[in-house]
């Protein structure tokens, strides 16, 4: 075994600043869609407008560390159907207690599933929920918008957002170890298998 | 393991968050009305604050035992000599609004105005019942079709100018006031004495409008305090903040004039298809003949910058919408009107009348039927551009589609409308969410049922009040609907085929007065909910945030999170049972 650190500190930063923006803003937006009353309408509404501009700040941030480190090319699809490996790895050989099939290096942190996963995630979704939301915020100034298009549409990515971190939370236990990862972006360091 | 790592990194997110929220930026006329009954005008206070440069009571030709009101206006017109002919030109005398002609040339090219053409729910129409009506007409001695509107000697200048608070039109005498040559004793009306006026003194303190000025007949429409309207009732004579932030007396202490700009005594306002202004723009007294607007004064972006989604609001919104959060705040309007059940009497033929021991509004009434009246409660709202399409005198109606199939909804809590039942608008709105320049605004819909002509399918006008001589045609000296009817549509000069049925009506009443001050108005949720009571549950066409959703969008999106949920739980399950199988996990 070998010690190694995987996450940076700004990526660790990164990473639970927009977790908790995402928390909050689905908490607050939800709210605002069903009406729950957890906030002062008012309220809810201004807080997930500042979560939003604090989320788009970072996503800047985050974009400019990136393209400055390189880091773009862990979301690169890894080839080699080594996707179809992880998947059938999931569905099968994680019961019968297999090794995983890829190994967890500095240089390649993410496995191929999430290399596909994370980068639909930052290309597709987040875009998306973030237009949405300039729009939602913005609509009286567009003369051809439709408030209704706009806030179903941000309101249904929402759920894809939501379901996502569900997804993301358990599968961060499949790990080396059931805690691993989730010591590895809290820490920086993780125990990899030495070659 | 390096400690403190995680604790460095919270409280770096912390810091980003709070920098982040430091940098955010949230964007987050009434016409006049008929039949007053001024008989709880409030006090008026006995000093009078001359804004004038000259005092009446020290001119000579006022210093005269005046016999009746046309002597005073003779002596007005001696100075103010224009006075006459610039109030003839006015809706306050002609009883027909003046701007909207024009608009309705489609229509051969008719006048709109109570005192043609113009029929309601209330006390239903002008024609054969004018000396009743009439007490609220700016003029002296309009009983009947004869009036004169050219006579300039029967402007009625007291009725709006007088600071004493004692000039008073009798309610059934043609717009005249008690003269003590003819009732020197007073005059009896519902069971209380109008004594004489004073006419000297009154003509010797004379001076601009006050609230009480507009109230003595604005306050009264519908022949009764707060019948009519909804926002206007003696109590906006002296109001607290509460009541209404501008006229507060404790406050700025407006007068009506301050909105109804008035110049050459012809009063900003709206009427019927003439908006009450036209442009929702800030406006400088002075240089606008119009402040009417709300706008006028507070822009169109009154909201302090931090609540500016507040702001973004008033292209759809009305401020009315939230700053006149209810109707009738403080006294009980009518709500519903049911001519059909009048004419109950006693074994001994006396006319019954019931009241409502909490509201000590009268709930049932020999000679109109039956009411509902409601105090402080939720209005209704609609897509509306200031500009309100009329029935008219004669013209067709529907009888036959029920309610249900012409309104999406129907909320009624305040009146005992069937919607099952057709129901004919005597007004309404044609705009929607898409209308240029319609926006939400609250209002009372006044409903109730009244008579109208089966075979030809018109709305009818009874003669209701007997007047000189006391005429048995009359249905509140005979009780005969028929005889009431046929004399009413005769005078009017409209057909009337002999049989008369009844049919429910409503009538729209916007509401824009007794503002509310900040703390009182509508909370964001009370319309942003999927409650069924929220106020703006029934306003169709649009997509109101908190209210609407696509339901199947929803639950795919709940499934979807759901499946995420239950998937991981089944998958991490799995591996627990599957442990210590295979090799070394």
């Amino acid at each position: 075994m070998r010690r190694v650190k995987i996450y940076t500190r700004f990526e660790r930063f990164w990473h639970w600043a927009q977790a908790v923006l995402v928390i909050l803003l689905a908490l607050t937006g939800f709210d605002i869609h069903f009406g729950w009353g957890f906030f002062d309408w008012e309220l809810g509404v201004s807080l997930h407008v500042i979560l939003a501009w604090a989320f788009l700040i970072l996503v800047v941030f985050a974009a400019f560390w990136h393209f400055t480190t390189g880091q773009w090319k862990q979301y690169l699809p890894a080839g080699g159907g080594m996707a179809g490996a992880m998947l059938r790895y999931y569905l099968g050989g994680i019961f019968r207690n297999e090794s995983h099939p890829v190994k967890k290096t500095e240089l390649s942190k993410l496995n191929p599933l999430q290399r596909i996963a994370y980068a639909l995630l930052k290309i597709i979704l987040i875009p998306a929920l973030v237009v949405t939301g300039v729009l939602y915020a913005n609509y009286n100034d567009l003369a051809a918008a439709s408030l209704g298009v706009i806030a179903q549409l941000h309101a249904f990515l929402a759920f894809l957002m939501v379901a996502f971190m569900f997804g993301h939370m358990y599968l961060s236990t499949t790990g080396r170890t059931f805690w691993s990862n989730y010591k590895a972006m809290i820490t920086g360091w993780e125990d990899v298998e030495e070659d | 393991m390096k400690r403190g790592r995680p604790a460095a990194a919270i409280a770096l997110t912390g810091a980003f968050l709070l920098l982040a929220g430091s940098w955010a930026v949230f964007t987050a006329g009434a016409a006049p009305d008929e039949g007053a009954q001024q008989t709880t005008i409030p006090p008026v206070p006995a000093q009078v604050a001359y804004e004038s440069t000259a005092d009446h009571s020290l001119f000579p030709n006022l210093q005269q035992d005046f016999k009746t009101g046309p002597e005073v206006t003779a002596a007005c017109l001696y100075c103010h000599g224009r006075a006459a002919a610039q109030i003839m030109k006015t809706s306050h005398w002609t009883w027909i609004c003046p701007r909207a002609k024009a608009m309705l040339e489609e229509r051969e090219h008719i006048a709109v105005g109570k005192a043609e053409h113009i029929i309601n729910n209330f006390c239903i129409a002008l024609p054969s019942n004018e000396p009743r009506c009439t007490s609220c007409h700016a003029g002296y001695g309009w009983k009947d079709k004869t009036f004169d509107f050219t006579d300039e000697t029967l402007v009625d200048c007291l009725i709006c100018h007088d600071q004493t608070g004692t000039y008073r039109k009798f309610p059934t005498g043609a717009g005249h006031p008690v003269y003590a040559r003819d009732f020197p004793e007073g005059r009896v009306f519902g069971g209380k004495t109008w004594p004489p006026v004073d006419l000297g003194e009154v003509a010797r303190h004379v001076g601009k409008p006050r609230r009480q000025n507009c109230g003595v007949c604005h306050f009264f429409g519908g022949g009764g305090e707060g019948v009519k309207h909804g926002d206007m009732d003696v109590t906006l004579a002296s109001p607290d903040r509460e009541l209404d932030v501008h006229m507060a007396v404790d406050g700025p202490n407006y007068r009506c004039q301050a909105c109804h700009t008035t110049r050459n005594h012809k009063i900003a306002g709206r009427c019927f298809l003439t908006p009450a202004y036209a442009e929702r723009a800030f406006a400088l007294r002075g240089m606008e003949e119009n402040l009417l607007a709300c706008e006028s004064c507070h822009s169109a972006r009154p909201h302090a910058a931090a609540k500016n989604k507040l702001n973004d609001h008033a292209d759809k919104v009305s401020c009315e919408a939230c700053h006149v959060p209810s109707i009738a705040p403080r006294k009980a309007t009518k709500m519903w009107w049911d001519w059909s059940k009048a004419g109950e009497r006693t074994p001994e033929g006396k006319p019954i009348v019931r009241k409502d021991p909490e509201l000590g509004e009268s709930v049932y009434d020999a000679m109109k039927g039956e009411f509902v009246w409601a105090k402080d409660v939720v209005p209704e709202y609609i897509w509306y551009d200031g500009r309100i399409k009329h029935s008219f005198m004669g013209d067709t109606i529907d009888d036959q589609t029920p309610y249900s199939a012409m309104r999406q909804q129907y909320i009624g809590r305040y009146d005992k409308m069937d919607p099952g039942k057709p129901v004919v608008r005597i007004n309404w709105v044609e705009t929607h969410y898409d209308s240029a320049g319609a926006r939400i605004y609250p209002a009372k819909i006044m409903r109730g049922v009244q008579p109208y002509d089966p075979v030809n399918k018109s709305l009818v006008v009874p003669k209701l009040f007997p007047g000189e001589p006391n005429s048995a045609d009359a249905y509140w000296k005979s009780y005969d609907w028929d005889r009431a009817i046929t004399t009413g549509m005769a005078y009017a000069g409209l057909p009337y085929s002999g049989t008369y049925g009844w049919i429910q009506t409503e009538m729209i009443w916007p509401l824009k007065h007794m503002v509310a001050p900040k703390e009182r108005a509508v909370a964001c949720r009370e319309c942003h909910t999927r409650s069924r009571e929220g106020r703006l549950a029934q306003l169709p066409g649009f997509y109101l945030p908190g209210r609407d959703y696509n339901a199947a969008l929803d639950w795919v999106g709940i499934a979807l999170v759901a499946g995420a949920i239950l998937a991981s739980l089944a998958h991490g399950l799995a591996r627990a049972a599957s442990r210590g199988k295979g090799a070394s996990r």
